[in-house]
């Protein structure tokens, strides 16, 4: 229920319904959390050495969706609390959200983790987390000079990411 | 109307408190319980370390898939969530109106001590009374 529902490979953009930039970050995660992409827009606050911010940043989202499977009041086999569930099994969550950001995520059958931080007043973003992925398939995995495995490396696809995520209000 | 599945209270050390299950389907026992509140205690604090900006205060909402998650954070630190359906409205107000109701019959009761389980009756009644889907949607006007 977490995977794309419909029948379009490559959705198309949102509509942009305003200018300005709402985004202060993005991280992109494969299955075994390495960070291939990390981008800032807009952060204030830097707490911690970029390191242990992914490695941070991993750990919530690997115990958040660990909490919201166990969690889940709609089906009654759930694993153990703890229990490393593969991608798609087990109810996930899609954002949530502070009284000072909006973090949105969204996880592909391959074990890819898009995250992105944004205002809090922000709307539902799976939309743009879907289309996100349809770039990074595009510009990344198409491309024969990748490493999988390794920090993503693409001008292309860090311009196309940049105009996308600017776009979205 | 929407449903609440369950309620939770946690002390500022992060045990569990109280526990309120209304749920059919998706029931924890005791342990498990315990063990997913201390969880969410940690992840509420990790959220504020992850911010981008000054003055984060933790977790408001998860949205899920199959559910939603509101918490309120007191000003000493006690957290009071709720798991509902997606969408449910006018949880906000509800945590609020729990966390009175708590203050009211929990911390003024002289037998009731501070960070333990929670066993008043009063609380409990007014509790069930609150969450019955009319009230809920009082609370929002």
């Amino acid at each position: 229920m977490q995977f794309f529902g419909g029948s379009e490979i490559n959705p198309s953009p949102q509509v942009p319904t305003a200018s300005g930039n709402n985004a202060h970050m993005m991280y992109v995660f494969n299955r075994n959390g390495v960070c291939l992409l990390y981008k800032e827009w807009n952060r204030l606050l830097h707490t911690l050495n970029p390191q242990q911010d992914h490695k941070l940043m991993f750990g919530l989202l690997f115990s958040l969706k660990s909490l919201t499977a166990k969690m889940d009041p709609v089906n009654a086999d759930k694993g153990n609390l703890g229990v490393p569930q593969l991608p798609g099994q087990g109810c996930s969550f899609h954002s949530f959200r502070t009284n000072t950001y909006k973090l949105s995520f969204m996880e592909t059958p391959s074990g890819i983790k898009i995250i992105l931080v944004t205002h809090p007043k922000t709307g539902d973003l799976r939309e743009s987390l879907k289309y996100i992925y349809g770039l990074y398939v595009e510009y990344v995995v198409k491309n024969p000079i990748y490493n999988p495995g390794f920090p993503i490396k693409s001008e292309l696809f860090n311009t196309a990411l940049d105009q996308y995520v600017r776009s979205i209000s | 109307m929407a449903a609440i599945y369950s309620l939770y209270i946690i002390n500022k050390s992060g045990g569990l408190i109280f526990y309120k299950d209304c749920g059919t389907k998706g029931r924890m026992d005791t342990n498990d319980s315990l063990r997913v509140a201390s969880l969410w205690h940690s992840m509420h604090a990790i959220s504020q370390q992850l911010s981008p900006v000054n003055g984060c205060s933790g977790i408001e909402l998860l949205q899920a898939d199959t559910f939603d998650l509101h918490c309120f954070q007191s000003l000493p630190g006690t957290k009071f969530f709720v798991v509902c359906e997606p969408g449910t409205p006018h949880m906000e107000s509800l945590l609020r109106y729990i966390y009175e109701l708590y203050t009211d019959y929990v911390l003024k009761n002289p037998f009731y001590e501070i960070e333990m389980p929670i066993r008043c009756e009063l609380f409990d009644i007014n509790l069930s009374q609150a969450v019955l889907s009319d009230r809920v949607a009082l609370l929002g006007r």
